[in-house]
């Protein structure tokens, strides 16, 4: 199968299929940016990542090496077998023009976000199988969102760095969606969004 | 009161929830768990989100004075009351699977109406009533349990958390239909398949006033009670 190798810009969707055995690859280029991604089973959507899922089979909600991305039909989706950034975000979920309003002022609604990407990628794929009912809670990949002891959720400067990576191989035919974050309106991506690349392998 | 039910053990509820109707949750015994999700009752793609409803309020447990973001950035429903201090919103359900490894196998043929009936399967038969599927089966909250998380990330179910007789009000600020199951949560460690009923308890609330509580909490909530207003507006 012919790997892909290919960069994007921040504010922009991606979508791609990661075929079974195949690796996966997300580089942070520049640094501290929020890569907002969802898994589906490419041979049936109504199966995708799930956050919950995942978070109960391992008791912990950060994702890094050996995390199994499970689906919400409890099956392995893919696993993370390389990690530089060292823990990636489960809770935080998409930006989207309605959440700006809330967390920032009425007015942010019309700046660009996650969920605009998502839906704009879901309507430009034209199947009409992926719709906004499919978008249930991402990884944001490279993002800091650290719970306290006490219950709170806090919106930390990053950890990752220019050139980090997370590399997963895909355990069943997956579908990636990523929205390459544009928000600028909190520490997530250091208020500086930027490019990442995407890569995909055979096994060697 | 305008009416009163009980979810036996176990079981699951759907209903609809208008706005400015109050909904308490009475534990029917210790550690009781109660699954719960929230969909727009006039457009149900728009539903309760986890992420929207943590990120807005800058919180990882729900108690009083917090709200239940739609994704649409307006309020279902606000938590105007709580006897129990912390409700979960991050541990998802259980699945058949799951509750077979913890509690055994049952089947309708041989235990009746006392089968062990999973957390998944108790939404997707709810959700089903109003022609929703597991596309929309987003987190939901648990109330009545609490789970810490410790600095590595690690979550602990915290043991003997909820007492019988403690309450939480949910105070409607849109039509919702609403989901619930009294079963398990899905990091409990006992042993045998006994969550305690949920008695539900429906009564007419009054409208948030401009010095609600739950309104200004912080200065997000004010927001998405504005979000909300405006959708009601006429």
């Amino acid at each position: 199968m012919k790997g892909l190798d290919e960069v994007v810009p921040a504010g922009e969707p991606w979508m791609g299929v990661v075929h079974r055995g195949q690796s996966f690859r997300i580089v942070d280029l520049e640094g501290n940016q929020a890569v907002d991604t969802l898994f589906y089973n490419a041979g049936d959507t109504a199966e995708h990542y799930s956050a919950q899922n995942t978070i109960q089979a391992q008791g912990g909600i950060y994702l890094t090496t050996g995390t199994v991305l499970l689906s919400n039909r409890g099956n392995a989706m893919l696993r993370i077998e390389d990690d530089t950034c060292g823990r990636h975000d489960t809770l935080g979920g998409a930006c989207s023009a309605e959440s700006n309003t809330v967390r920032y002022a009425l007015e942010k609604r019309h700046m660009h976000s996650c969920r605009d990407s998502f839906l704009l990628a879901l309507a430009r794929r034209g199947q009409g199988t992926l719709t906004k009912r499919d978008l249930p809670s991402n990884i944001n990949f490279f993002m800091n969102v650290p719970v306290t002891p006490d219950g709170q959720l806090r919106f930390a400067d990053g950890i990752s760095a220019a050139g980090r990576h997370v590399q997963m191989s895909a355990l069943m035919d997956t579908l990636v969606l990523i929205s390459n974050c544009p928000q600028l309106n909190n520490p997530c991506n250091a208020y500086n969004p930027t490019p990442i690349r995407v890569m995909t392998w055979d096994p060697a | 009161m305008l009416w009163e039910e009980e979810i036996p053990g176990g079981a699951h509820w759907s209903g609809v929830l208008r706005r400015g109707v109050v909904l308490r949750l009475v534990a029917g015994g210790d550690d009781a768990n109660v699954a719960a999700l929230f969909y727009s009752r006039e457009q149900p793609l728009e539903r309760y989100n986890m992420a929207d409803t943590l990120k807005a309020q800058h919180i990882a447990h729900l108690t009083t004075g917090c709200v239940c973001y739609s994704d649409m950035g307006r309020i279902l429903c606000s938590i105007t009351a709580d006897t129990c201090g912390w409700h979960d919103p991050l541990c998802g359900l259980t699945d058949s699977t799951m509750i077979a490894a913890r509690y055994g196998t049952t089947r309708f043929q041989e235990q009746r109406n006392q089968r062990f009936v999973s957390g998944r399967d108790a939404m997707l038969v709810e959700l089903g009533k109003y022609g929703l599927n597991e596309r929309d089966l987003v987190a939901n909250i648990n109330f009545f349990s609490k789970v810490v998380v410790d600095e590595a990330g690690a979550l602990q179910l915290a043991a003997g958390h909820s007492r019988a007789g403690q309450y939480i009000d949910l105070r409607f600020e849109m039509d919702t239909i609403v989901a619930l199951h009294a079963g398990p949560h899905p990091l409990a460690t006992a042993t045998k398949y006994a969550p305690p009923a949920i008695r539900l308890q429906a009564r007419r609330g009054t409208p948030p006033a401009a010095d609600d509580p739950c309104r200004i909490r912080c200065p997000e909530n004010a927001r998405g009670y504005i979000n909300t207003e405006r959708m009601y507006s006429s």
